[in-house]
C-alpha cells in the first residue's frame, strides 16, 4: 500500500514536471500567432491627445501606457509606474498639493531606448502647450509644474490642494509619449508629425508595423516588452469601420474576427448572432448613465435673450412636485428590456459606481407609480383641464422633449411621452442630429448647452473612478448662457447652496471614504430634488471569440487594456 | 476642333473656382462641430481651444482663401518636389484633415487603389454585361430574353445595395462561408494564392455593383439600339442581303452605342467618389467610406477636399464625352 502510494507521489510529481516544462515552452512571446479586433468606429490618429475619440484612444492604448490605470473592478493599479503614490505611502505631499511618481525601473521603449522621467515631464509639456489643442488639457487641470527629479522620478506640482491628484498620467486618455519622437511636434506643430502621430513609439505589448487612417491598424509585438513571456499573439490586425451589427457578425457569426467593440445592438439581433455557437458576448458597468435633464430656466422664445437662463424661472418644471411625478410615471425596467438587455440596468443614481460611490437611498424609483404621480399633481393643485392635460393658473403641463437621433433613443421617447399623457402631461418630441446636438456651436439653436426644451435626454459618465470633476459640472455658475458663449455643463441650470457647500467640501477631503460619502450625498440632492432623473445605467457590450482566452472587459479604461494577456485557448 | 477644346478647358476654370466657392460655403454653412464626436466627458473649454487650434477662429474668407492656397499652390509643389526628388514645396502647409492630422491628398492617394479594384471593377463588368444584354434584348425585342433582363434589370434598379449587399453577406458568408464579410484593405497580391483570395474579397461588392451598372447600361443600350433599328438605312442594309451579325455590329452598334457612350463616360467619376453604402457594408474602406466618415466627424478640410476632386473629375469627363462623341461621329465636330 505504502509503495503503491509512493508510486502515485512519484507519478504524480513527474506530471507536474512535465506540465511545469510545457508552460515554459509556451510561455514564449508570439507563440500564439494572429489576433485581429473590429471595431465598428475606426481610429483616425494613435496620439489620444490629439483626440478625444475613444477609438482613437483605445487603439492607441496597445501601443503607449500610463504610469497608472484602472483595472477590470475600477481599482488604480501601477502600470509604469512602480507604484500608486498615496499620502500614507509618502508619494503625496502632506499639503495634497505634489506626487511623486516612481518608474519601474528597466523600462525600455519599443526601439530599445530606455523610458525616463524626462519623456513623463515632456508629455506634460507637450499637452500643455496653448497652440496644441490638446484634447486632454483637462487631466493638466491646476497643474503648475512637471519635473523630472532623475531618471525615475517625476514631481507633479499642483497649484491647489488636489485629494485626488490621479488626473495626469492615469488611464487611456493620459499615457507617456517618447521625448526622441515628438520632441519637435509641440504646439503648433503638433499636426504636422503625421508619422509620430500614426506611429507612436510605446512602451506597450505592441508595436505599429502600418497605420491606414479611419481603416486598419497593423500590429506586431514589441521585442522589448518588458514581460518577455507576453504578448502570446505576434500580430495583431485592428480592423475599423461598417456598423455595430456588421462587427457583430464578424465575430459571432462568421468567425473572422476575435474581438469585436462595443455592441450596441438590440438584444434580440445580439441573442440571435450568440446563438451561431462561434463566440461568446461579454459585458460591464462602468459610469455612463442615461438621464433626463430637467430645465429650470424657462425655454419659451418670448424671453429673447433671456431664454433658457436664470433670468426666469420655468413656469411649470420649477416645481419639484411636477418634476416628481415625471420620475415616477417612468417603468425603468421596461426601458432596459427594449432598449438596452443585457447592456443595461435601471438606474436611480447619476453616480452608479463605483459601489462605494453609488447611494442607496434612490432605489424606490425601480417601482413605476402611476397612480402615486396622478395624487401629487393633484396635491400640488394642477387640475385636469377639459382636454385631458393638467394645468394650474393658466399654465398648462405641456412639455417638449429633446434628444438626440438615435434609434434606442426614439423608443424611449415614444414610451415615456405615453407614461407622461396617461398622467396628464402632454409631450411634443423632438429629435436632433448627434453632431448639431453636441457639437456646441453657439450659433445653433439646437445645441444641449441651449437646452430650449422643457426636457432633454442624453448619457454622460465620468472618467476614471473618481466623481468630482463629473458632479462640478451642476455648481452654481457653471450653467451655459449668452455671456459664456453657451458653454457650460449645468445643463439643469441647477443651483443650490447646500450642493455647492459640498462640492467645496469634497475638494479638500482627501479621505476616500469620506470623498464617497460626500459623492453620494450630491448625487442624492440632484436625483431627489428631480433636476436629473436617471434612467438607465448603460454598460459595455463587446464580443470575443470562443478561441480567445484572457479578455476581462473593463469600462473603466481602455477596454483592451490587458491585451498583452490575450491568448489562444485550445 | 482645338480652338473647341481650348476653350472648353478655359471655360472650365472660372467653374471650378466657382464650384469650391459654392462647396466651401455650403459646408461652412452647414451644422455640424468637428469636437462634436468626443465624449462629454471631455470639457468646453478643452473642445473650444482643439477649435482654435484646427483655424475655425479665423473668418471664412481668410479659411477660404487659405485653402486655395493649399490646394492649388502647395499641394502641387508637394507634388512636384516628391517626383522630381527637389526640394520645391519647403515648409509650406498642406490640407491637413481635421480628424488624422495628416494631408488629406495623401488620404486620398491611399484609398484609391481598393475603390479603383472594386468599383472600378464592377464597372468594367457592368459594361461588359450590360452592352451585349442591351443588343440582344433589342434584336429580340419582347422576346424570353428581352422579358428576362428587363426584369433582372429591375430588380438591379430597384434592390438598393444595403439592402442586396447584406442579403450576400448573409447567404455567402454567414451561412456557406463562401467570402469574407469583412474586405482586408492590407492585402497583396503576391501570388496565385493571393489573387484568388482578392477575387473572393471582392466577389461580393463587384456583384452588387456590377448588377445595378449592368442594369442601367443595358436598359440604355437597349433603347438607343432600338431607336435604330426600325430606320431606312438598317432596312436597306437588309435589302442588300447583308448578314444579320453584319446589320446589327457594323452598322446598328455604330450608330446605337454614341449615347451610350456619353452615359459610360460621366458614370466614371462616380467611380472615383467611391460607392458610399457598399464600401461601408463590405468595409471596403475606399472614397467613399472616407468622404462619409469625414461629414460625420464634420472634418471640413477633407469634405471639401474630396467634393471639389470630384467636382474636376466630373468637369473633366464631360469634356471628355463630348470630344470622344465627336471622335465617333463625324456630323457633330464643332468648328
Amino acid at each position: 500500500m505504502r509503495i503503491y502510494t509512493m508510486r502515485l507521489a512519484g507519478l504524480a510529481m513527474l506530471a507536474v514536471g512535465v506540465l511545469v516544462v510545457s508552460a515554459a515552452t509556451a510561455a514564449e512571446r508570439g507563440r500564439d500567432g494572429h489576433v485581429s479586433i473590429i471595431y465598428w468606429q475606426a481610429p483616425s490618429i494613435l496620439n489620444p491627445y490629439l483626440s478625444g475619440g475613444t477609438k482613437d484612444i483605445e487603439a492607441a492604448s496597445i501601443v503607449l501606457e500610463p504610469l497608472a490605470r484602472f483595472d477590470a473592478s475600477g481599482n488604480l493599479t501601477p502600470w509604469l509606474a512602480a507604484s500608486v503614490p498615496t499620502v500614507t505611502n509618502g508619494g503625496v505631499s502632506a499639503d495634497l498639493r505634489t506626487v511623486t511618481w516612481k518608474l519601474r525601473e528597466g523600462l525600455r521603449w519599443s526601439d530599445g531606448s530606455p523610458v525616463t522621467a524626462a519623456d513623463v515631464a515632456f508629455t506634460a509639456e507637450y499637452c500643455r502647450d496653448p497652440a496644441g489643442g490638446c484634447s486632454q488639457l483637462a487631466r493638466f487641470d491646476d497643474v503648475t509644474a512637471v519635473e523630472a527629479l532623475d531618471d525615475l522620478t517625476v514631481r507633479i506640482t499642483f497649484g491647489v490642494p488636489k485629494p485626488y491628484p490621479y488626473g495626469p498620467f492615469v488611464g487611456a486618455t493620459s499615457p507617456i509619449l517618447q521625448k526622441a519622437q515628438f520632441g519637435d511636434c509641440k504646439g503648433a506643430r503638433a499636426p504636422e508629425c503625421t508619422e509620430a502621430n500614426f506611429g507612436p513609439v510605446g512602451t506597450g505589448p505592441f508595436r505599429v508595423t502600418g497605420f491606414r487612417p479611419n481603416d486598419v491598424i497593423s500590429l506586431e509585438a514589441n521585442p522589448n516588452y518588458r514581460d518577455p513571456a507576453k504578448p502570446a499573439f505576434a500580430t495583431v490586425t485592428f480592423k475599423g469601420g461598417g456598423d455595430a451589427a456588421a462587427a457583430g457578425r464578424a465575430v459571432l457569426a462568421t468567425g473572422e474576427f476575435d474581438y469585436a467593440w462595443n455592441l450596441q445592438l438590440s438584444p434580440e439581433v445580439l441573442k440571435g448572432m450568440v446563438a451561431a455557437g462561434k463566440g461568446n458576448v461579454v459585458s460591464s458597468f462602468g459610469t455612463l448613465v442615461e438621464r433626463l435633464v430637467v430645465n429650470l430656466t424657462d425655454p419659451s422664445p418670448k424671453r429673447g435673450e433671456a431664454r433658457s437662463t436664470r433670468a426666469h424661472p420655468h413656469p411649470f418644471l420649477a416645481d419639484r412636485a411636477v418634476r416628481k411625478a415625471l420620475s415616477m410615471a417612468i417603468d425603468r425596467k421596461l426601458l432596459v428590456e427594449i432598449g438596452y438587455g443585457q447592456a443595461g440596468r435601471p438606474a436611480c443614481n447619476v453616480v452608479p459606481a463605483p459601489e462605494m460611490y453609488a447611494s442607496k437611498a434612490n432605489d424606490d424609483c425601480l417601482r413605476q407609480d402611476i397612480e402615486g404621480a396622478k395624487r401629487l399633481l393633484d396635491g400640488a393643485g394642477w387640475r385636469p383641464g377639459p382636454d385631458g392635460i393638467r394645468q394650474k393658473d393658466g399654465v398648462r403641463l405641456s412639455i417638449l422633449y429633446q434628444t438626440s437621433t438615435n434609434a434606442v433613443r426614439q423608443d424611449f421617447q415614444a414610451l415615456i411621452k405615453q407614461w407622461w399623457s396617461d398622467i396628464g402631461i402632454e409631450t411634443e418630441l423632438r429629435n436632433i442630429d448627434a453632431s448639431v446636438f453636441f457639437g456646441g456651436d453657439p450659433g445653433s439653436p439646437d445645441t444641449y448647452q441651449k437646452f430650449f426644451a422643457d426636457i432633454e435626454m442624453y448619457a454622460n459618465n465620468f472618467e476614471g473612478a473618481d466623481p468630482e470633476s463629473y458632479l462640478g459640472a451642476w455648481r452654481c455658475g457653471n450653467e451655459p448662457r449668452p455671456a459664456s458663449q453657451w458653454q457650460g455643463e449645468n445643463m439643469p441650470r441647477y443651483c443650490s447652496e447646500a450642493y455647492d457647500r459640498l462640492l467645496g467640501e469634497m475638494a479638500v477631503t482627501g479621505e476616500i471614504s469620506e470623498r464617497a460619502r460626500l459623492a453620494r450625498r450630491m448625487n442624492d440632492l440632484l436625483v431627489q430634488d428631480y433636476v436629473l432623473i436617471p434612467l438607465v445605467h448603460r454598460g459595455r457590450v463587446s464580443a470575443h471569440a470562443r478561441s480567445l482566452g484572457g479578455v476581462r472587459l473593463n469600462t473603466w479604461d481602455s477596454e483592451i487594456w490587458n491585451i498583452a494577456d490575450w491568448h489562444r485557448v485550445r | 476642333m482645338p480652338v473647341y477644346t481650348v476653350r472648353r478647358v478655359l471655360v472650365a476654370v472660372p467653374t471650378l473656382l466657382l464650384i469650391s466657392l459654392i462647396l466651401f460655403l455650403l459646408l461652412d454653412l452647414a451644422p455640424g462641430d468637428p469636437t462634436a464626436q468626443l465624449p462629454l466627458t471631455i470639457p468646453p473649454e478643452v473642445k473650444e481651444n482643439i477649435r482654435r487650434s484646427l483655424g475655425l477662429g479665423e473668418p471664412i474668407h481668410v479659411r477660404y482663401l487659405l485653402w486655395l492656397k493649399q490646394f492649388f499652390v502647395n499641394e502641387p509643389l508637394h507634388l512636384l518636389s516628391q517626383l522630381t526628388g527637389l526640394d520645391l514645396g519647403g515648409d509650406r502647409h498642406r490640407v491637413i484633415s481635421w480628424q488624422t492630422r495628416s494631408p488629406v491628398v495623401d488620404l486620398v492617394i491611399e484609398r484609391l487603389p481598393q475603390t479603383l479594384w472594386v468599383v472600378g471593377l464592377s464597372y468594367v463588368a457592368g459594361i461588359a454585361i450590360g452592352l451585349p444584354v442591351g443588343i440582344v434584348s433589342a434584336r429580340h425585342q419582347y422576346g424570353w430574353f428581352d422579358q428576362v433582363g428587363t426584369f433582372v434589370s429591375m430588380v438591379g434598379f430597384s434592390v438598393p445595395t444595403f439592402f442586396s449587399g447584406v442579403l450576400l453577406i448573409v447567404v455567402f458568408s454567414v451561412e456557406l462561408g463562401w467570402f469574407p464579410s469583412i474586405y482586408d484593405t492590407t492585402h497583396r497580391v503576391t501570388g496565385w494564392d493571393s489573387l484568388l483570395f482578392q477575387l473572393r474579397q471582392m466577389a461580393m461588392p463587384v456583384a452588387v455593383l456590377a448588377l445595378y451598372n449592368a442594369a442601367q447600361i443595358s436598359r440604355f443600350m437597349r433603347a438607343s439600339a432600338l431607336d435604330n433599328l426600325t430606320l431606312d438605312y438598317v432596312r436597306t442594309a437588309r435589302a442588300k442581303g447583308l448578314s444579320e451579325r453584319k446589320v446589327i455590329f457594323v452598322h446598328v452598334l455604330r450608330n446605337a452605342v454614341g449615347p451610350v457612350v456619353t452615359v459610360v463616360a460621366l458614370g466614371v467619376p462616380g467611380i472615383f467618389g467611391g460607392a458610399i453604402i457598399t464600401e461601408q457594408i463590405f468595409k471596403v474602406n475606399g472614397l467613399g467610406q472616407l468622404l462619409i466618415t469625414s461629414i460625420q466627424a464634420s472634418d471640413l478640410p477633407t469634405v471639401q477636399t474630396l467634393t471639389f476632386v470630384f467636382a474636376v473629375l466630373i468637369v473633366a469627363f464631360n469634356l471628355l464625352a463630348d470630344l470622344l462623341l465627336g471622335i465617333l461621329d463625324p456630323r457633330i465636330r464643332y468648328g
